[in-house]
């Protein structure tokens, strides 16, 4: 919970005095507090710097260690204080949170030591205060990059072979990490080797070689040695193909190898070729070939493959896209608004270049990347991770904390309801670990319950009571009226629990009940207009119809076990006399429907 | 036609003009240009100090010994530097006890409840003169104070729309995932079912006298007030 609610509880359960009228059933017991009622004043001694505190600082967060019993572990009888062999410096910061209740994360220090200090008192970094929050993200996440850059290389060095491993494995590691063996190292040149061959060959096949002798006009190189440079294709292709089926053999997890970036390269530097292959010598076609030759120059990337330089250039890129991202994002509007201008600034005069927008859109390209780019940028970035990080991030990070001191708070009182029902004692509570502070809370809830006679309940729970009470809506209508009033029971002064057995053992007398819920729908039916078509009956009648049909007892039992929905959706007194079993097989229907229910009935 | 490319021009150039607007805007918004002077309106916070009153007469008013007000006061000056508290912490320190429902509209009636010269604020002897009524106080004190809580208005009489609304908020703390489901008029009968006990001459509001009467009447309710004497 936040900071200092523990100091607010005892004026909110003194608030519930207002309840007390109200109250519809008795209040539970108040739990007993066995402390001390005055505050006293602790000592803490850490690595010789001694800290002085109030008690009640220190139990605002029960869930720590200096908040819990866990610090009598390190309680010293002789000098009467508690001793920890820790940091003074960063214990500092950790007691400020007690007292003022926001963690601050002190710039001078190592990440991962204050990470080990929360770890050992038992904070969570999450409740890092906004204003140091984004510092210590920002750290942690460059202190996480190193840490598997570093990971990454020990990995990738000379680690030994497990002895029996297959080929395939000692393949692939030699693919890897190629100085392990002489002939993955020769693999490794080659395939550079003919990377580089490559990259060239397709740069000057493009450079004007001297035409043959009868022609005027200059020839690229590569229409001239047209045969040479094909051959020299050819054999790369082949190579790259070669390897790329190699590593494709020797991957632990193929789908994961064709889906990482390095594979996808390959692909794209070698599909050119074959789709050359294969299509036609056609002037149509040819226009599109020629433009999937360009995406021959992707073989440059699988140099990333020889140098680490390009991977880390790889990674700085993509942990940056999203700045990137915004970068492209304000450059286009930019370009849109002046290329807009231009446009129609220079609309009304004769021979003006700007025929369109969109011819417009190049002339402020230029102008904008010779003039004004770099300043621009560099402006652009300051202000975007200023914006960025002010706006989205904190909104997302205390969102995050809200939702998740919620969901603490809330799993934990249900929690609580749950093993108070298991023990079936209402009188003692369970003392599970659980601080002063939560007993207070929850009883503080419980008393709220029981003004209302309303439970908690959490969302699964919930969504699986509409159901039922949505299909006893249905089936109340067909109910006759007799049965509607012998099933009627005096709900709201009834235990609820009372009331769903009382059900179950009617319906296994197969006089027809419906279920408490559905019991108030019918209270609520005569008030509203109901709307049900009168079908919904006849269509009801139609099941029971199907069900006599099924004939047997044990077929009906097993038609009763099949409908997942509770018992109050079989239908009326045309039922034969059921047999003993089904009451248990009820229940057990019962169970697989809330399992919630079944525990709450046997602990009456 | 001459006049027609005139027009023409004219309206190129008031687009013209529109769009480098725009454009300064657009710049002005990311932060590149200044145009005009932000007030300083985030920086001014008024600055509100109040200092309760010496602990002896906190002492000879209410029902707590000197140590229990001061550590009342220190937890109370912890959250509250200030020394007051809004409506709006308020609501905000008491909807952290029902994370499952809304807690708002409750808070806003237990605020006027406490702040009992309608000043808009909770002080530290506001604060402490309520517990000590609630912990320690007589039963007739305690159902004083409950009362003054239901009296919306502060009329002297409770009606039924007053405490339809006290009901509604309570339950409103329940949240929406309750066991039954919460049906919609479970608040109005709720009220019937109080005023049935409460309302003795059948008035339709209940006084102060028919108030404490009934709550007197009713063991539970005797029983329950004595449950909160050990919170502090």
């Amino acid at each position: 919970m936040a900071a200092g609610v523990a100091t607010w509880l005892p004026f909110a359960r003194a608030a519930a005095v207002g309840w007390l009228p109200l109250a519809k059933k008795t209040m539970p017991k108040p739990p007993v507090d066995n402390t001390s009622r005055s505050d006293e004043i602790l000592y803490v001694n850490v690595s010789g710097v001694r800290f002085q505190t109030w008690k009640n600082t220190l139990d605002r967060y029960p869930d720590t260690l200096l908040g819990s019993s866990e610090k009598e572990f390190f309680y010293n009888e002789d000098t009467q204080e508690y001793f920890f062999d820790r940091d003074p410096e960063m214990f500092r910061h950790i007691l400020n949170f007690y007292r003022t209740g926001k963690l601050h994360y002190p710039r001078h220090e190592c990440i991962q030591a204050f990470d080990e200090e929360l770890a050992f008192y038992g904070i969570v970094p999450e409740i890092i205060g906004d204003c140091c929050m984004e510092e210590y993200r920002d750290r942690k996440k460059e202190n996480q990059e190193r840490l598997a850059e570093d990971t990454e290389a020990n990995e990738a060095s000379d680690a030994p072979l497990p002895p029996h491993s297959t080929s395939r494995e000692r393949l692939w590691r030699a693919f890897e990490n190629p100085h392990t063996s002489t002939m993955a190292l020769v693999f490794y040149y080659v395939t550079g080797f003919f990377i580089a061959v490559s990259v060239i060959a397709n740069v000057v096949e493009t450079v004007p070689c001297r035409p043959p002798k009868g022609s005027v006009k200059d020839l690229p190189c590569g229409e001239k040695y047209q045969l040479a440079f094909f051959c020299m294709d050819t054999a790369c292709v082949l190579i790259f193909t070669f390897e790329y089926l190699m590593r494709l053999f020797a991957a632990p997890s193929r789908c994961k190898f064709m889906r990482s970036v390095m594979s996808v390269i390959d692909v794209v530097a070698i599909m050119p070729y074959y789709i050359g292959l294969v299509m036609p010598e056609n002037e149509d076609v040819s226009g599109a070939f020629v433009t999937l030759r360009v995406f021959r120059v992707f073989r440059i990337f699988k140099f990333s493959r020889h140098s680490q330089g390009l991977r880390i250039l790889g990674y700085t890129l993509k942990s940056c896209a999203s700045e990137l991202g915004f970068l492209l994002f304000s450059l286009t509007m930019a370009i849109i608004i002046f290329a807009t201008v231009m446009f129609y600034a220079e609309k009304g005069t004769k021979g003006s270049t700007f025929t369109s927008i969109p011819a417009s859109f190049w002339y402020t390209i230029v102008t904008m990347t010779t003039l004004g780019l770099v300043k621009l940028d560099s402006v652009l970035q300051k202000h975007w991770s200023q914006v960025y990080h002010q706006n989205f991030i904190r909104l997302k990070v205390r969102l995050a904390r809200i939702r998740m001191a919620k969901k603490g708070t809330t799993n934990a009182f249900l929690q609580y309801k749950e093993d108070r029902d298991r023990d079936s004692d209402s009188t003692a509570l369970c003392v599970k670990n659980r601080s002063a502070f939560e007993h207070q809370h929850h009883h503080l809830l419980h008393c709220l319950e029981k003004t209302t006679n309303h439970e908690f309940t959490d969302e699964m729970n919930y969504s699986e009571l509409c159901m039922t009470e949505s299909v006893g809506f249905r089936t109340s209508r067909s109910t006759s009226l007799s049965s509607q009033q012998g099933a009627q029971n005096n709900s709201t002064g009834c235990c609820p629990r009372r009331a769903r057995r009382r059900a179950a053992m009617r319906l296994a007398n197969s006089t027809v009940s419906v279920s408490r819920g559905s019991v108030q729908e019918l209270d609520t039916l005569h008030i509203k207009t109901t709307s049900i078509p009168p079908q919904t009956r006849s269509s009801l009648n139609a099941q029971a119809d199907d069900l006599k049909l099924n004939c047997g007892e044990q077929d009906f039992t097993a038609a009763i076990i099949s409908i997942p929905t509770p018992p109050a959706n079989t239908p009326d007194e045309s039922l034969p006399p059921s047999p003993a079993p089904i009451p248990g097989i009820l229940r057990n229907t019962r169970a697989t429907a809330y399992t919630h229910d079944t525990v709450k009935i046997s602990s009456l | 036609m001459e006049r027609e490319a005139q027009g023409e021009n004219s309206l190129h150039t008031i687009a013209i003009i529109l769009l480098c607007c725009g454009a300064v805007k657009m710049l002005h918004l990311l932060g590149v240009i200044t145009v005009e002077d932000k007030a300083d309106d985030d920086l001014e916070m008024t600055m509100v100090c109040h200092r309760p009153e010496g602990l002896d007469q906190l002492e000879a008013q209410t029902n707590f010994s000197k140590r229990e007000l001061q550590v009342l006061y220190r937890g109370f000056k912890n959250e509250c530097p200030s020394g007051i508290v809004n409506e709006e912490t308020f609501k905000q320190i008491y909807s952290q006890f029902f994370p499952h429902g809304d807690a708002s509209t409750y808070a806003h009636y237990l605020f006027n409840a406490f702040d009992a010269g309608h000043t808009g604020s909770i002080k530290f002897e506001d604060f402490v003169t309520a517990l000590s009524i609630l912990l320690r106080g007589s039963v007739t004190e305690k159902l004083q104070w409950t009362f003054n809580l239901y009296d919306i208005n502060r009329d002297g009489y409770i009606n039924k729309e007053e405490m339809t609304d006290i009901v509604r908020a309570i339950y409103d703390m329940m949240g929406k995932y309750t066991y039954p489901v919460l049906k919609t008029d479970a608040p109005k009968q709720h009220v019937d079912a109080f005023f049935q006990k409460m309302d003795k001459n059948r008035d339709g509001v209940v006084t102060l006298d028919e108030f404490i009467l009934s709550c007197q009447e009713d063991e539970n309710i005797m029983r329950s007030l004595q449950l909160f004497e050990n919170v502090i």
